[in-house]
C-alpha cells in the first residue's frame, strides 16, 4: 500500500528523520510511536504526500509519491483517508457537510449517498449531531467526526494522527473500537500515538505492530511491551 | 473551456457554492467596482464614437470642398468669374466648379448681417465652390495659374483651419480609447486584488479543501465563478445607467455641434452591451490567475 524507501527529510535546521524504511502491507494496523517532536507527524506526511522527501523514495499505491502532478496527488489523496491531529474542518459547515466533504468536492451526487451518510454518522455515534457546527463539539465528537469524514470515500488506506490525543480514556477505546473494525474489513491502518495502553488495549483484539521513532530512525519495536 | 465547464460556470453547482463561506464585503466592493468602471466605460466609448464621427465628417466633407474668392472691381467681377470657371474647369482633378448665385451669398451672410441685407449695393466677393475629384487637382499650380489669368482670385482650399480640428477630433478618438483600456487596466488590476484578499481570507478553507481530496481546478472555480459572475451583474448595472445618461442627452444639432453629438447612432447602441461581457472576460482571467498562483504556493 505505502512504502518507504531509505527515506529521509529535512525541515533546513538539521535531519528529522533518515534512512527511515518501512512497508505498510494490505490489511495491516501499525502504530507509530516515538517522543513528541520525534517526527511522527511528518512521517505521517511523508506517507500522504502533504510533504515531499529530501532523500529516499515513497511509493504510494504503487505510484512514486514525488513524481505526482498536483491534480494525480488530489486523487491519491481520495484513496487515502487521513484523520488529522486539529482535524482540518469547515467551521462554516455543519458536520454532516464537513464529512460528505470529500464527496462533495470529488463531484459526487449528495442526495444518492444519502443512507451511507446516515450509516456512517450512526456508526460513528453522531447521527443527533449531524447538524451542529464544528465548533461546537467536543474533542471526542471532533475525533470521531474526523474518522467518518477520512472514511467516506471507503479508501484502502486510513491514517491518524494522535486521534486519541485530547480525549479522556473511555472515548479513546472507542475511537480505537472504530480503527480496530476499520482493520476488520481489510484497511490498512496507522495510527500515531504516545498512548502505550492504548496500544496494549489494541493488541489484544488486532495483530497490531509497533514502530518506534528514535533517533531520526524507524525501529521495530518489540512484539510485547 | 469545454460546454460543460461553461454551463457550470453560469449555472454553478449549488454544492461546490457552498464549500467556499460567502464573503459580503468583498462581493459588495467588487459589484461596485465594477458597476462604476462600466459606467464610466460607457462615456468613454460614447466620447471616442462621437469625436470618431467628427473627425470623419470633418475630414471627409471639408477635404473635397474649396472656395475660390474672387477679389475684384465690380465691372470686372462678371469677367473674372467667367475666367477663373474656365480655367477651373480646364483643370484635371476639379469634378465641378460652380459660381454660387447671390441668393446663396445672402444666405450665406445672413447670420451675421440679417437677411435684409442690399447685397447689390456692397462690394461681396464673388464665391466660386470647387468640387475636387480623385485623385484632386494640383493646389499649388492651380494658385498659379489664376494668380497669372484672374489677379482677383484667391482659392482657399480648407487645410488650414480644417487641419487642426481633424487633428482634434482623432486625439479626443485615441483619449477615448485609452480610457476604456486603462477602464478594464483598472478593472483587472481592482479584482485581481480582491480575489487575492478572498483567496488569503479562506487560506484554510483551501487547505483543507486540498487534504480532502479537491483538484485546484475545484477550489479554483468557487472564486472564479463568484468574481466572474459578480463582474457581470456589476458591470451590467453600470452600463444600464451609463445608457440611461447618454440617451437622456439632448439630441445632436447644428447649433450644439460637438458637444450634443456626444452619444451613440444606430447599431453603435450595441456597442456598450459588449461592456459585461468584457467585464466578466476580465474578472474571469484576473480571477483564474490570480487562483492559479495562490493554488500554486500549497502543497
Amino acid at each position: 500500500m505505502i512504502e518507504l524507501e531509505n527515506v529521509g527529510y529535512n525541515y533546513g535546521g538539521g535531519e528529522l528523520l533518515s534512512q527511515v524504511s518501512v512497508k505498510l502491507a494490505p490489511g495491516s494496523f501499525h502504530f507509530l510511536t516515538g517522543p513528541s517532536g520525534s517526527g511522527k507527524t511528518t512521517l505521517m506526511k511523508l506517507c500522504y504526500g502533504a510533504l515531499s522527501p529530501t532523500s529516499g523514495r515513497v511509493r504510494a499505491m504503487n505510484m512514486d509519491v514525488q513524481g505526482l502532478d498536483r491534480d494525480q496527488m488530489a486523487h491519491l489523496r481520495r484513496r487515502v483517508g487521513v484523520v488529522h491531529q486539529d482535524c482540518r474542518f469547515l467551521d462554516h459547515l455543519p458536520v454532516i457537510e464537513n464529512i460528505a466533504l470529500p464527496l462533495i468536492v470529488a463531484g459526487k451526487d449528495l442526495s444518492q449517498e444519502e443512507a451511507n451518510l446516515r450509516e456512517l454518522l450512526n456508526w460513528v455515534g453522531l447521527s443527533q449531531r449531524a447538524d451542529a457546527m464544528p465548533p461546537e463539539l467536543s474533542g471526542g465528537e471532533r475525533q470521531r467526526a474526523a474518522l467518518a469524514r477520512s472514511v467516506i470515500l471507503s479508501p484502502d488506506v486510513i491514517i491518524a494522527d494522535e486521534p486519541t490525543g485530547n480525549v479522556d480514556w473511555e472515548m479513546s477505546q472507542r475511537l480505537l473500537q472504530l480503527l480496530v473494525e476499520l482493520n476488520r474489513m481489510g484497511k490498512t491502518i496507522l495510527v500515531a500515538t504516545h498512548d502505550m495502553a492504548l496500544i496494549r488495549a489494541a493488541k489484544k483484539q488486532v495483530q497490531a505492530r509497533v514502530l518506534r521513532i528514535s533517533s531520526k530512525q524507524l525501529q521495530q519495536a518489540g512484539a510485547d511491551l | 473551456m469545454s460546454e460543460g465547464r461553461l454551463r457550470k460556470l453560469i449555472v454553478g453547482d449549488a454544492q461546490a457554492d457552498r464549500v467556499v463561506p460567502p464573503s459580503g464585503f468583498t462581493a459588495q466592493l467588487t459589484l461596485f467596482v465594477s458597476g462604476a468602471m462600466a459606467f464610466l466605460a460607457v462615456f468613454a466609448l460614447a466620447l471616442s464614437l462621437a469625436s470618431g464621427r467628427l473627425a470623419n465628417r470633418w475630414a471627409d466633407e471639408l477635404a473635397r470642398a474649396a472656395t475660390l474668392r474672387i477679389n475684384a472691381p465690380a465691372e470686372q467681377r462678371v469677367a473674372q468669374t467667367e475666367a477663373a470657371l474656365t480655367i477651373l474647369q480646364q483643370t484635371p482633378g476639379v469634378a465641378s466648379a460652380r459660381a454660387l448665385s447671390t441668393e446663396e451669398q445672402i444666405a450665406l451672410l445672413a447670420p451675421w448681417f440679417g437677411s435684409a441685407l442690399p447685397i447689390d449695393s456692397l462690394p461681396v466677393p464673388q464665391l466660386i465652390e470647387v468640387i475636387e475629384g480623385d485623385p484632386g487637382y494640383d493646389g499649388t499650380g492651380l494658385r498659379l495659374r489664376l494668380q497669372a489669368e484672374v489677379p482677383g482670385a484667391v482659392l482657399d482650399d480648407h487645410t488650414r483651419w480644417r487641419a487642426p480640428l481633424v487633428d482634434a477630433a482623432n486625439a479626443l478618438r485615441r483619449l477615448g480609447a485609452v480610457s476604456i483600456l486603462l477602464i478594464a487596466g483598472a478593472t483587472a488590476a481592482m479584482i485581481t486584488l480582491a480575489a487575492n484578499a478572498a483567496l488569503a481570507a479562506n487560506a484554510q478553507v483551501i487547505e483543507v479543501l486540498r487534504l480532502v481530496g479537491a483538484l485546484d481546478s475545484y477550489i479554483a472555480h468557487a472564486f472564479i465563478r463568484r468574481f466572474t459572475l459578480r463582474a457581470l451583474g456589476g458591470s451590467a448595472v453600470g452600463v444600464a445607467l451609463g445608457m440611461a445618461g447618454v440617451w437622456l442627452m439632448p439630441a445632436a444639432s447644428n447649433e450644439g455641434g460637438f458637444l450634443t453629438g456626444l452619444g451613440f447612432q444606430g447599431w453603435a447602441w450595441l456597442l456598450p452591451l459588449l461592456i459585461p461581457v468584457l467585464g466578466a472576460l476580465v474578472a474571469f482571467v484576473a480571477t483564474s490567475r490570480a487562483a492559479k498562483k495562490r493554488l500554486g504556493d500549497l502543497t
